[in-house]
């Protein structure tokens, strides 16, 4: 007999998608220096328009998706990337949670708009910034912004390889005191989101004596109320409070809830309003998904 | 509705057909027999950062239209900027790009101080260049190996490039992640870093961990020198366009996070100086149609220099010009400011920016990696022990700007907060929006030079010109205000 030991699978084909975002996500996988081309050996690079010319069409086993919803095309090019695609993993905080942009939902896109450009009706832009899985079924998001690269290697080799990613769910607060770091809230005052961010980028900020700003997001089940009454309210006015938890996860439901709770606790003795106008006409909260 | 910007019509899942041997290229019925109209689409360009398309239309030999046509969705940095605090300015600007997020956030964070009255001591400014330099290294080596390289052995990726010459895209990985290592240390994070503070940084790390750099340093030094020396070996296609070079300059040093703004060719008052505070009344920005990043114009005629210089283009003396900023530009206005290694390479390389070939804009890139790694050397060994991270202020309204030479190029910031430190108006202008005309008036002439050709050589030949400038997209999408409405 003379079988090969081993079948040999045909490398997944993966597609990495961009849509309104920074490219740091994507940027992510090229600065995997050490593991590049051997990544490139286990999986096939079939559209990644950022790192190759060679643009193939699906179908995909792999969709890798950068970026958050912003225009109507867009809405129409996530739908056919996911009808041609077995998985789809979004990575970073403008995939899964509608990104910085998304602090436009919030209101006032027509103000954004005249604010950047001087005729508006040649921009073609949806008034939210919404995240991927408000559009299709997406099947793992790896959070971050920008992801940790850790963190994207085992999600694409895990799917590559047909077994669930092994991400942490824990708070900051866990990998910061293994870290060693020294607790800025306790010890400076400092207001820090670590206690109710989702682990993940080991915990960088309290290890420069800053405050975490969540941009891996909310963890599961954060505990908002506590960490207003415990960290925020005691460092800071309302106001302030609520635009710390308006950033990279501005949509993302805790957040959002809790800074507009926060933002109305401040309105009698505030500024004018017009210098926070992302807060001024708050929506429904169609950003609400499953993660 | 208008023309707006459109996007591409074949990204992945697109039912649309295409030839699956070139996907890209939009079928052109005609030929290139030059007698009839053709356009010719690129709609994704690739290996570039961020979303755009080249639209090309030729009726017969003369060229009718080009385009670089960007898409990428508006983000309204800008506008999202109002009413936040001063001290988040750096991280929420460095969103707009992922590749160079250092760029804006020194940018930034100089501007608020200069606002403030705010100098740094000498070494919190040196620790601002080194992360700078590093940035300068990761962008720089991203951009030669895995982005543009390819282009010269008609590869479509580094990992196809590595297949011809593995040391080389070997070499540049490790390079790729010095400059990495570096921001880690200083930073953080490579991407995105979280130590911009206003007044320095929010902590210094440990001068031990600084001195530990300089070997790796020393080694990346020599790295960089042999990958320069390969780069001078591509085969340069032979170019020449009438650039005016516009970029920092300094009197002492290689401009990167401070000087004045240096032009290659006079204004109607024959200077060719410019203050950073008059940086909006000699360049604006104008929209267009076609694409959601606003184009910068210099304003004013150019005066045309001495015959030795290859033609201008003619322009009555109130028109508004292209003009070129990047590595190029930076190297051509400054070459008696490189570092000894980098200059007496650029002698050795023969890299004459006065031949204003786009071309060799990858030379200029690989040259300023190898200035990038002595300055950082000579940083880091100048460096004395340091405690304190940042330097005290008092908080008072202000407008401050500044403008710093990212690695694409010149870019400018200018902000205006209230006395409680809340923006009140955010301009940002990035290096590619200011390139953007140039590219296209760059596009236009190669297009009359080869119209005869096909349709698909002109495509690719257009994409390989365009990536000469590096171009990154989600940055030139994002900023250029126009004008604020307040109520």
């Amino acid at each position: 007999m003379n079988l090969p030991t081993t079948v040999i699978k045909p490398r997944p084909r993966i597609a990495v998608v961009k849509f309104a975002s920074c490219d740091g996500c994507q940027l992510t996988l090229l600065d995997c220096e050490d593991e590049l081309l051997a990544i490139a050996d286990r999986v096939e690079f079939a559209h990644f328009a950022e790192a190759s010319s060679d643009l193939q069409e699906g179908p995909y086993d792999i969709a890798i998706v950068e970026g958050s919803i912003c225009t109507e095309e867009d809405s129409h090019r996530i739908r056919q990337l996911r009808a041609n695609s077995r998985h789809l993993i979004t990575i970073g905080a403008c995939a899964t949670a509608g990104g910085i942009q998304a602090l436009r939902n919030f209101g006032l896109h027509e103000d954004f708009k005249r604010t950047v450009y001087a005729q508006p009706s040649f921009i073609n832009s949806l008034a939210e910034s919404t995240p991927i899985a408000l559009h299709v079924q997406v099947d793992f998001e790896l959070r971050g912004c920008p992801v940790d690269k850790r963190q994207l290697l085992e999600v694409i080799l895990a799917f590559a390889s047909g077994r669930r990613p092994k991400t942490s769910s824990e708070s900051v607060c866990q990998p910061c005191k293994r870290r060693g770091n020294v607790c800025v809230v306790v010890t400076q005052k400092i207001p820090c989101l670590g206690p109710v961010t989702q682990a993940g980028c080991g915990a960088i900020c309290p290890a420069f004596d800053r405050g975490c700003y969540a941009c891996f997001g909310p963890s599961t089940s954060p505990n908002m109320t506590s960490l207003s009454k415990s960290i925020l309210e005691p460092n800071l006015d309302p106001a302030q409070a609520s635009l710390l938890l308006q950033s990279f996860h501005a949509a993302s439901p805790p957040f959002r809830n809790e800074s507009i709770r926060l933002w109305q606790l401040s309105k009698p003795n505030q500024p004018p309003a017009d210098l926070h106008p992302t807060l001024e006409t708050p929506r429904n909260d169609k950003s609400a998904h499953t993660s | 509705m208008t023309n707006q910007p459109t996007p591409p019509d074949n990204t992945p899942g697109s039912n649309h057909p295409s030839d699956s041997d070139n996907p890209k290229r939009a079928h052109n019925p005609n030929g290139s027999d030059g007698t009839t109209a053709r356009s010719i689409r690129v709609p994704i360009l690739t290996r570039v950062e961020g979303e755009g398309a080249l639209n090309i239309e030729l009726h017969g030999p003369s060229v009718h239209r080009v385009e670089l046509n960007i898409y990428e969705p508006p983000r309204f940095f800008e506008a999202l900027l109002k009413g936040r605090s001063i001290h988040e300015v750096a991280d929420i600007t460095s969103r707009i790009c992922g590749i160079c997020p250092i760029a804006y956030q020194v940018t930034a964070a100089q501007a608020i101080e200069q606002a403030l009255g705010i100098t740094l001591p000498y070494e919190l400014a040196a620790l601002r260049r080194l992360i700078y330099c590093a940035e300068w290294i990761e962008s720089h080596v991203l951009h030669i190996h895995l982005l543009h390289a390819p282009d010269f052995f008609e590869c479509h990726s580094a990992v196809d490039l590595a297949k011809k010459f593995p040391l080389e895209v070997q070499r540049g990985l490790k390079l790729k992640q010095l400059g990495n290592r570096i921001l880690e240390v200083l930073g953080g994070r490579a991407i995105h870093p979280i130590n911009i503070a206003i007044g320095g940084f929010y902590r210094l790390p440990s001068h031990n961990d600084l001195s530990a750099l300089i070997p790796a340093i020393e080694q990346g030094l020599s790295w960089a020198v042999d990958a320069s020396q390969w780069i001078a070996t591509l085969p340069f296609p032979n170019q020449s366009f009438p650039y005016d070079f516009v970029s920092l300059a300094h009197p002492e040093h290689y401009p990167i996070e401070d000087g004045y703004i240096a032009t290659d060719s006079p204004d109607t008052t024959g200077n060719s100086i410019i203050a950073v505070k008059d940086y909006e009344s000699h360049f604006r920005e104008v929209q267009v149609p076609h694409s959601t990043a606003l184009q910068s114009r210099r304003i004013h005629a150019h005066q045309p220099t001495n015959a030795s210089t290859v033609a201008r283009e003619t322009t009555t003396p109130t028109t508004d010009s292209n003009y070129f900023v990047g590595p190029l530009a930076r190297l051509h206005n400054n070459r008696q400011n490189l570092s000894p290694i980098a200059r007496k390479l650029a002698d050795t390389l023969r890299l004459d920016t006065s031949q204003r070939n786009p071309y060799h804009s990858i030379l200029a890139r690989a040259i300023e990696v190898v200035f990038a790694f002595e300055e950082a050397l000579r940083i880091l060994r100048a460096l004395h022990p340091t405690r304190t991270p940042k330097i005290d202020f008092t908080l008072r309204a202000g407008v401050g700007y500044s403008a710093t030479e990212a690695p694409r190029g010149l870019i400018f910031h200018r902000y205006e907060f209230d006395d409680l430190g809340r923006v009140l108006f955010a301009k940002i202008v990035p290096p590619t929006s200011q390139n953007q005309g140039q590219i296209e008036a760059d596009l236009r002439t190669l297009v009359s030079q080869i119209h005869s050709e096909q349709d698909l050589f002109i495509a690719k030949s257009c994409e390989q010109l365009v990536r000469n400038y590096d171009p990154c997209i989600s940055c030139s999408t994002h900023f250029m205000k126009v004008h604020i409405h307040r109520r």
